[in-house]
């Protein structure tokens, strides 16, 4: 064993009912690095995390945490706290009803001489830290009085003031913008120098290059193998992630730019807004086209497609669903008119976690044909069967519980939910965002193909590579307000350029 | 930096601004029954001593996400105890009172397992609760039995605390020392204790971290199997303490005892700005919540025409406006992101 590793897990094994989630995996974390731990979803990366935070418990395997005699076995991630290993989930892990400084102490509060909670040190040392990370915000307001990527930030806060050896950061720049990454990775880079051994689980390539010293990657719950960043050029890595040959994502779509005529307007939506999010704005899709809207995050891209499909009430302004003005209320309106928004926020307003896939996947049908037409278990399985088969979503069947499956396939479930409904006009939200290369291809092939199948399509993401391969048109957002349409030269840059509100095209 | 008022904190104020509304129109209305009197708000704690103890439970246990409807049963169990313990087999008051809270605790132990260990509906296990210590009053006895025999606890019950301040002549002549008896100092130091231990313990914040997340409060770190086990053993103890409060007032014990009072808990909880949903709640509020309620019975009381299930649906709008105004709070936020 080299001296100056903090952390090895040996031979790692693992089951999920019918699935092999880690075999025989090993892992090596030295100090002062940042390692990056990749593969595609369902590889076990998010398993192996579980497993050395004790919340899952693994059938073989050994663990071995510097200063720590023996093998370290922890049950609960309080246990690993205790070791020095703390956590960031992608999804935020702390009380919005609580206060920042509580969030930040919860579990190790100061203590007063008397054994009580002692509040003016607490608030005083939140202080402190959230000022070391050049965050100066109100400690004592509670959690939720603050956005996303602040919660974020103050939940790798808590983590790093935790006299952590081994700092696990799980997918923690899935909202942050890209201010906020560099801002962490700033962070991430002097803990590094601190000694900190840090495991970096992410889907961005780009990331893993800009930070990373080494490289762990998983494929189906085996090691693939472990490389310094040097040696692993990004093609190597996505072929070693995928274990095939990188498909060239550029060419999934065709040159030639559609022509589309007003008889094949779909959506056409004038001035509409909603207070508070959405300025009024114009917008018409066709069929057979695919509309990407972008913009910074937060600039009301969710915003407008919520909208549109009646989620939030339109305010002002009319919508014409192909030429007949129609008024939306509510989602099952929009249904009904041959609409499916497939949300970004898939733990909160997607999934359904308790339910089987089969039940996932009938859920918005069943809920377009009202209760008093029922669809039958053979008409169920049977569209069950065809989505699980048609998305090719890893499932181990069709009754298994949709919490029981990776980030991606429960993408994949709730795209054919919408898809099962056979909508004519389809948003969706963020439809990539933690999933992995190959999934994303296969689902930027599938719009596509949505779309020649004469559908139209909303297609908002974060990364303007991935809508430059599928859109036609762009929609550009700043603020909460519609401020361009890019049709012609869409590139990288002329996008960047309308974003940030240089020249914009007309 | 400027402090922003909370919209949790701001629901405390309208509870006790109510509160005061409410107190003030009935000294403008009724001043000639004595609605003015020190005694009058005074007697509202006597009244309820034993419902405060109850709501100052409850309030822990809604602030997981829970809900404990075994607590009207409890303190029927525990007064017809008591009243049996020292009417028939003589016992010594002290003995008893000292039985009662073991038996709430191990009640409480109950609940709780099945609760946080058995991940049962705490309404299921509740109320299964319930109906074993309604059950279990009647096994002691069928009979209505009042306590006469034991000297020690009668002169509790008669106990009056007198107030240095407030002191008035009444028609006939006659001073008048307005008082409180002990139960009401009972109930006051489990409000303040719990008051203490929701703020500056461990365990307090806990329960508040459980009901805003219980995923986070586990990846925080926290035992939530423990904090919710705790919270049910609290809310039976503290139970049994305000049963021992209701048998001082009522020296007394029957079947049909403190029926319904776990929804007075309830609803005084809720008015007070505890979330059924939890994570949310002081027990000042339920403090203020048991207040109200008990100046609406007042005032239809003092009224005397009215028929009594008048407060009953004076609770009902009540309980309708503050879930009205949480929800329009909750939205507020929503749009504030």
């Amino acid at each position: 064993m080299e001296n100056n590793v903090v952390l090895t897990m040996r031979g790692i094994t693992m089951t999920f009912p019918g699935v092999r989630a880690l075999d025989n995996v090993d892992f090596t974390l030295r100090k002062g690095e940042i390692h990056a731990l990749m593969g595609e979803n369902g590889a076990g990366k998010s398993t192996l995390i579980k497993c050395l935070t004790g919340i899952n418990a693994f059938e073989a395997g050994e663990i071995h945490v510097e200063g720590i005699q023996g093998p370290v076995v922890n049950h609960s991630t309080l246990d690993a706290q205790k070791k020095g290993i703390s956590t960031v989930y992608q999804e935020v892990n702390l009380c919005p009803n609580l206060s920042v400084a509580e969030n930040l102490f919860i579990g190790r509060e100061p203590k007063t001489k008397f054994g009580t909670i002692d509040w003016k040190a607490m608030v005083k040392r939140s202080k402190e830290i959230m000022a070391g990370l050049d965050m100066n915000i109100d400690v004592t307001q509670n959690l939720e009085e603050y956005s996303l990527a602040l919660q974020q930030m103050i939940a790798i806060a808590r983590a790093v003031d935790m006299d952590c050896k081994v700092l696990i950061l799980d997918e923690p720049t899935s909202s942050l913008d890209d201010n906020e990454v560099e801002k962490l990775f700033g962070l991430m880079r002097s803990l590094r120098d601190k000694g900190v051994g840090i495991i970096f689980v992410t889907h961005f390539l780009e990331q893993v290059y800009a930070v990373c010293d080494r490289i762990t990657v998983l494929r189906n719950g085996q090691l693939v193998g472990e490389y310094p960043i040097a040696e692993l050029p990004r093609v190597k890595l996505v072929a070693a992630m995928m274990g095939k040959d990188f498909d060239d994502l550029a060419s999934i779509k065709s040159d030639e730019s559609p022509v589309f005529s007003d008889e094949d307007l779909l959506i056409d939506a004038k001035g509409m807004s909603h207070r508070g999010t959405i300025k009024p704005f114009d917008l018409e899709i066709h069929k057979g086209e695919v509309v990407g809207l972008t913009g910074l995050l937060g600039s009301g891209r969710s915003e407008l497609a919520r909208v549109i499909y009646g989620a939030d009430k339109n305010q002002t302004g009319t919508l014409k669903v192909k030429g007949k003005e129609v008024k939306i209320n509510n989602p099952i309106d929009a249904m009904n008119l041959g609409m499916g928004l497939l949300p970004d926020d898939r733990k909160a307003e997607g999934i359904i976690a308790d339910l089987s896939v089969r039940e996932n996947i009938i859920l918005a049908l069943q809920a377009k044909r009202g209760i008093f037409s029922l669809l039958s278990m053979k008409e169920q399985n049977a569209l069950a069967d065809k989505f699980i088969d048609m998305l090719q979503i890893k499932t181990a069947s069709r009754e298994t519980l949709i919490r029981q499956l990776s980030g991606g396939n429960q993408q994949k479930v709730i795209l054919g939910r919408w898809l099962a409904t056979n909508p004519e006009f389809l948003i969706l939200d963020e439809p990539t965002r933690g999933i992995d290369i190959g999934t994303k291809t296969e689902i930027q092939k599938l719009v596509l193909q949505l779309a020649k199948e004469g559908k139209g399509v909303i297609f908002i993401s974060s990364e303007i590579e991935e809508m430059l391969r599928t859109c036609s048109k762009m929609a550009v957002l700043r603020d909460g307000a519609k401020v361009g349409e890019i049709t012609e030269n869409l590139t990288q840059e002329t996008v960047m350029k309308a974003i940030a509100g240089g020249d914009q095209n007309e | 930096m400027k402090k922003k008022i909370n919209s949790n904190t701001l629901l405390l104020l309208i509870t006790i601004a109510l509160f005061l509304v409410m107190y003030a129109a009935g000294c403008i209305i009724y001043k000639d029954k004595g609605f003015t009197h020190l005694q009058t708000f005074l007697n509202i704690f006597i009244n309820n001593s034993g419902l405060l103890c109850v709501a100052a439970g409850m309030t822990c246990v809604m602030l997981t996400g829970g809900i404990d409807i075994s607590v009207g049963a409890l303190i029927a169990m525990d007064c017809m105890f008591l009243s049996v313990g020292m009417e028939r087999w003589e016992m010594n008051a002290l003995v008893l009172c000292a039985l009662v809270l073991i038996i709430g605790i191990v009640f409480g132990l109950v609940q709780g397992f099945c609760v946080a260990y058995l991940n049962i509906q705490p309404f299921i296990v509740t109320m299964a609760g319930m109906f074993f210590a309604r059950g279990m009053t009647a096994v002691i006895c069928t009979d209505q039995v009042s306590i006469t025999k034991n000297e020690f606890f009668v002169k509790l019950a008669n106990a009056k605390i007198n107030i240095p301040f407030g002191a008035y002549t009444n028609r006939k002549g006659v001073l008048q020392i307005p008082f409180v008896r002990y139960p009401v100092m009972i109930a006051l130091i489990v409000i303040i204790v719990i008051f203490l231990m929701l703020r500056y313990t461990k365990f307090g914040r806990s329960l508040y971290a459980v009901g805003g997340s219980e995923t986070s409060a586990s990846m925080m770190g926290l035992d939530v199997k423990k904090t919710k086990l705790k919270a049910y053993m609290l809310s039976s103890f503290v139970c049994s303490i305000g049963g021992i409060c209701f048998c001082l007032n009522t020296m007394s014990g029957s079947v049909r005892q403190a029926l319904g009072l776990e929804m007075d808990a309830i609803s005084s909880a809720v008015i007070g700005g505890t979330l059924l949903t939890g994570g949310v709640g002081n027990v000042i509020g339920t403090l203020f919540g048991v207040m109200i309620n008990g100046t609406i019975s007042t005032l239809v009381k003092t009224n005397g025409k009215l028929l009594s299930s008048w407060s009953n649906i004076a609770v009902a709008a009540l309980l309708c406006f503050f879930i009205v105004l949480q929800s329009v709070f909750a939205k507020l936020k929503d749009r504030n992101k």
